[in-house]
């Protein structure tokens, strides 16, 4: 299912007599010229003002009062107001907005404030704040390295709501034991799907409090992981759109490191699964950094699993985008850093074939990329050591190349690398000069080959075609 | 073709590939082998690709009982070859020996069936129904049905996911035993652990829900569908909206309103946008499905409510479906619904703060007269048009625009003329060229009915403007457009009117336009016919053989080419074979060749 009502063009954000030099804009100017966009979905118009009834500070009462005025201030907090209406009860809007702040200051200073009957009244004030259906994006087309992001309108409320949950959780009297009740694994779901929402500040609140969770509630461990996985896994095989991955994946950065030695097999499946198949999305530049962190933090945990991770990544391989050629490049070298000799032997042959691939590329910057991992001092000491491997798979293009590249840059770095491979393994180096020539003729008589064949197989075909409608075959 | 075929094609083996050699025969599948195993994805790809050749080759016993063992063991590769062979395998019936061979399909198609990338899944699921037709009730239960059953109770999330997709093609030809248990599996699966899974059951719920057996219907799938319109994730819940309209089809009337109607309204409300959304979009449907009666009670507040939605998004779906759903209301109460409870949302919207849902609805808007008639059109739908027509989002006139012809059945586009030439003027000079292509595509329709003297007055001159617009998408469109206006107005317009100013551009300054003359010769020749074409069109184009800009003298070969067979054949001879031959000795390499092609193609050597 699709929605696409919202994708029809730009035209209609037309600012006159400016474009028309260039039918084109770029979309970040245009967008530059609108009021930067808020939504929210939170507020169904209602007609009424909302009055809510003035109660002292707490700080004005006396303590043996406190715990029961910080509950009604904790229902109060329930309510909700419409922000999109920047005008309709603006002084209702401070009033809690000055509320929640007490709150945040409350939780942080007072002690032995958390009695059993606080936690169902914290949990329920968050809840009904913060968990709501999110708007639908402003674009269907929403670009986040070009475009804003759409910001959540009812901010002022919301970021006070994180804070006190947040110091809530981080509190010393703070205890799972009774909190676990409350913080469920409904709880937590909710919790996850808010993780799309556009704006980066929510998102960096709800990656504390999820972390804050994790931490204290062991018992929801596993299905918060198991939870994450499906979020992916969605945002892989259907939607490829989801605003928090980058967040999530740092959060499981610090899980992975966490891990108990020898890895479960649950584990080893989320990494093959799950986090390899990240890589096709095209959003990849989002939440690379993140996702390449998670999957060194693997390697280092369990050496074993270099070969399936490298076999993941050249399976995946990009086929048309040099840019997120340029991440994997770059991926595979913080994989190199930290690979074991014995493994990088398991792997060498595969890599290398990619690696000349990427040397020979057209792109300049893929070239060069590839290029750099030659001033990468342990990845020469890897080449070296077995060069007698690599170098022949490596040889063919470089030598095409050096003589063919369009980029003089690139020609001067794959001079280089010659002669770095020269000076490693000259009586190799020679023999594949000298073979050269005989080997590129050998190929091409081995296409020739595979073209009579596949030409031959076709008349073949041909000809049955022919007889079948004469009707020559006897049944 | 038919089974028959088999040996036949093994002995043509022997013709055709044995030569000397007579282990040639082996051949092929040596070769598969080998390019499937090839570095290059493109030749593994390209090998796949021509399985049916290699099939063909092997005969049907050695492509089952070599070639297809060897695929199911090989499978690991890369999603695009693996897309390919689940697809061809859809189509291999014959070449395993047809019908009575066809379950041979079914391992390496299961183990695609399982594979990550949800197109290669697909496309193997795809394959599997295509091929259940092929096979006999036996082996139906005997091979298909087992391997539907491994599918559902499968470890990983991706083999459940496509079992969903099998149900329906089975459970209408297998034993009364086999299919109680197809019915527990997919019940297992709407409750499953993961939501893809439950999301592939509830999009396939509809599907199954057709080849029960009604009672089946009120039992199994009621309590299923029910349960997963009230999923936890909204993205269950709204695939469940699509199943409903289809179980709504299936029920006696007298069974929707307890069974199906309930969870509907529910649905109508969803605090999930997109689930309501997705109501909105299958309204149309879902008014169908329910009939006259439960329209009148229940869909029509359920509409006004989604016509009023705070999303926007919704909105904008639901303002689609208004003529959709007021074409369809029952007869005797239409005009009194749409003039007291829709009408007034639909006027709501025209000043809706959202430019997607204005647009939405002025794409359909006009198609209310016709349903509403003369009187009520000029009254009250007219006001409504006229504000569109000044609506500050040029998609939202353009909508208006191109549905005038609903309008000009019922009371003639007169009415709106006022106000519809300043709309269009805007539209024509709008800062997007695709606005002003779009208006372009609608002149010949408007010209046809404002009529020749309302265009000469007010319109031409757009036309005209076009021509020399800076975008060159426009310069074309602005080029056809006239030729589809000679096409209405016919050849003596032509000649008064725009002939003459298109020929003048051929003294201007910027070769861009001088070329545009040359285009819009090459597309009104034919229109305007050999005399206009011989007397006014040619002197200019010979004129121009002596451009200074090479571009411009290769347009001239290509157009003398293009309208050579519109003059006559003295003419080419004594005047453009000699233009031609000029150009084909000239400077220019393109100028040069082109002339050369049109000597070629215009018989002139």
């Amino acid at each position: 299912h699709k929605l696409s009502v919202m994708a029809m063009s730009s035209a209609a954000t037309t600012a006159p007599s400016v474009d028309k030099v260039d039918g084109f804009s770029r979309k970040s100017v245009r967008k530059a010229r609108q009021k930067r966009a808020q939504s929210s979905s939170q507020f169904r118009s209602q007609d009424k003002p909302i009055e809510l009834v003035q109660l002292p500070l707490l700080k004005d009462v006396s303590a043996q009062e406190q715990p029961e005025l910080f509950l009604k201030k904790l229902q109060q907090c329930c309510t909700l107001f419409d922000f999109m209406e920047t005008l309709s009860d603006l002084k209702m809007k401070e009033y809690k907005r000055s509320s929640l702040n007490e709150l945040v200051d409350y939780v942080t200073l007072s002690r032995g404030y958390l009695t059993e009957q606080t936690y169902p009244e914290v949990v329920k004030m968050v809840s009904c704040n913060i968990f709501r259906t999110l708007p639908p994006s402003d674009s269907n087309e929403f670009d986040p390295e070009e475009d804003e992001p759409t910001l959540e309108a009812s901010w002022p409320h919301l970021q006070l709501v994180y804070e006190f949950f947040i110091r809530f959780l981080e509190s010393q009297e703070f205890q799972p034991s009774v909190a676990k009740k409350y913080i469920d694994q409904k709880f937590v779901l909710q919790l996850l799907e808010l993780f799309d929402s556009e704006d980066p500040r929510e998102r960096d609140c709800l990656k504390t409090v999820l972390h804050r969770i994790y931490g204290k509630f062991l018992g929801l461990r596993a299905f918060i992981r198991k939870q994450i996985n499906n979020i992916f896994l969605c945002f892989v095989y259907e939607t490829e759109h989801f605003n928090g991955v980058a967040e999530l994946l740092e959060i499981l950065g610090s899980i992975i490191n966490g891990f108990a030695l020898p890895l479960k097999a649950e584990h080893k499946q989320f990494l093959v699964k799950v986090l390899l198949p990240l890589h096709t999305v095209r959003s990849l530049s989002l939440f690379h950094a993140q996702l390449a962190y998670c999957i060194v933090q693997f390697l280092e945990k369990d050496p074993t699993l270099t070969e399936p991770v490298i076999r993941g990544l050249l399976k995946f391989w990009p086929k048309t985008c040099s840019q997120k050629e340029v991440m994997f490049l770059g991926e595979l070298e913080e994989i190199l850093d930290v690979i074991e000799p014995t493994q990088f032997v398991k792997i060498q042959e595969l890599l290398f074939k990619q690696i000349a691939r990427c040397v020979s590329s057209p792109h300049f910057q893929v070239a060069e990329r590839a290029l750099y991992y030659w001033n990468n001092e342990y990845i020469m000491s890897l080449i070296e050591e077995n060069s007698s491997v690599i170098l022949p798979i490596m040889f063919a293009s470089l030598y095409r190349i050096s003589k063919e590249h369009w980029n003089p840059a690139i020609s001067a770095l794959i001079y280089n690398v010659l002669k770095a491979f020269m000076e490693m393994n000259s009586a190799l180096f020679d023999e594949l000069a000298a073979n050269y020539k005989s080997d590129r003729q050998r190929e091409r008589k081995k296409d020739k080959e595979r073209e009579d064949l596949w030409r031959k197989l076709e008349e073949l075909e041909l000809r049955r075609g022919v007889q079948n409608s004469d009707g020559v075959i006897p049944t | 073709a038919s089974g028959a075929q088999g040996p036949a094609l093994v002995e043509g083996v022997g013709l055709g590939m044995a030569g000397a050699d007579s282990d040639d025969s082996l051949y092929p599948i040596a070769v598969l082998i080998d390019e499937l195993r090839n570095e290059d994805v493109q030749l593994r790809l390209n090998s796949i690709k021509k399985l049916s050749t290699i099939a063909l080759a092997l005969g049907v016993e050695r492509t089952r009982t070599e070639l297809l063992p060897f695929l199911t063991d090989t499978i690991y590769d890369e999603d695009e070859v693996l897309l390919a062979l689940a697809e061809q395998l859809g189509n291999f019936t014959m070449l395993v020996g047809g019908p009575e061979y066809v379950h041979c399909l079914l391992p390496p198609l299961e183990s695609l069936a399982t594979v990550e990338e949800t197109v290669v899944r697909d496309k193997a699921v795809e394959s599997l129904r295509k091929i259940s037709h092929e096979h006999s009730p036996v082996d139906l239960e005997v091979h298909f049905e087992p391997l539907v059953k491994r599918l559902a109770s499968g470890d990983w999330f991706t083999s459940r996911t496509s079992a969903c997709g099998l149900f329906s093609v089975c459970y209408p030809r297998v034993s009364s035993t086999v299919k109680a248990e197809i019915r527990q599996h997919f019940r297992t699966l709407c409750s499953d652990d993961t939501p893809m899974v439950r999301r592939a059951a509830a999009s396939k719920l509809g599907e199954f829900a057709k080849v029960l057996e009604l009672e089946y219907v009120k039992s199994d799938i009621i309590s299923l569908f029910t349960a997963l319109a009230s999923d936890e994730q909204d993205s269950v819940r709204l695939l469940a909206v699509e199943a409903g309209v289809s179980i709504a089809t299936l029920l006696p009337q007298e069974d929707l309103e307890t069974l199906v109607m309930p969870t509907l309204r529910q649905a109508a409300e969803d605090k999930s946008w997109r689930v309501r959304y997705m109501v909105a979009d299958k309204f149309s449907d879902l008014q169908k499905a329910v009939g006259p009666e439960i329209t009148k009670n229940d869909l029509v507040p359920a509409f006004q409510n989604l016509l009023k939605d705070c999303e926007a998004e919704v909105r904008a779906a639901a303002a689609n479906k208004v003529k959709e759903f007021c074409e369809n209301l029952p007869e005797d109460s239409r005009e009194t619904i749409i003039m007291t409870h829709i009408l007034p949302c639909v006027k709501e919207l025209v000043s809706d703060t959202n430019q997607h849902v204005k647009s939405a609805l002025a794409s359909v808007i006009m198609g209310l007269s016709t349903i509403l008639g003369k009187d009520n059109t000029v009254e009250h739908l007219l006001p409504l048009f006229l504000a569109q027509l000044k609506d500050e989002c040029p998609e939202v006139r353009l909508n208006i625009i191109s549905n005038l012809d609903c309008v000009n059945e019922v009371i003639g586009i007169r009415q709106l003329s006022q106000s519809l030439l300043p709309a269009i003027v805007e539209l024509a000079e709008d800062a997007k060229w695709r606005v002003r292509l779009a208006i372009i595509e609608y002149m010949p329709l408007l010209a046809g009915q404002l009529g020749v003297e309302f265009f000469d007055e007010k319109l031409n001159s757009l036309c005209m403007a076009w021509l020399v617009d800076h975008v060159y998408a426009i310069r074309e469109a602005a080029t056809c457009n006239l030729m589809k206006l000679v096409e209405k107005f016919g050849a003596e317009w032509a000649q008064n009117t725009i002939v003459p100013k298109v020929l003048g551009m051929a003294n201007d300054p910027n070769y861009l336009h001088r070329m545009t003359t040359l285009f819009c010769i090459n597309a009104l020749s034919e229109v305007c016919g050999q005399e206009i074409t011989t007397k006014h069109m040619l002197p200019v184009v010979f004129k121009m053989s002596n451009d200074q800009v090479a571009n411009v003298r290769f347009n001239v070969a290509k157009s003398l080419q293009k309208i050579g067979p519109v003059l006559d054949s003295n003419c080419l001879q004594t005047e453009v074979k000699p233009v031609l031959e000029k150009l084909a000795s000239d400077q220019d390499m393109d100028v040069k060749y082109f002339a050369q092609e049109a000597i070629s193609v215009l018989s002139l050597a």
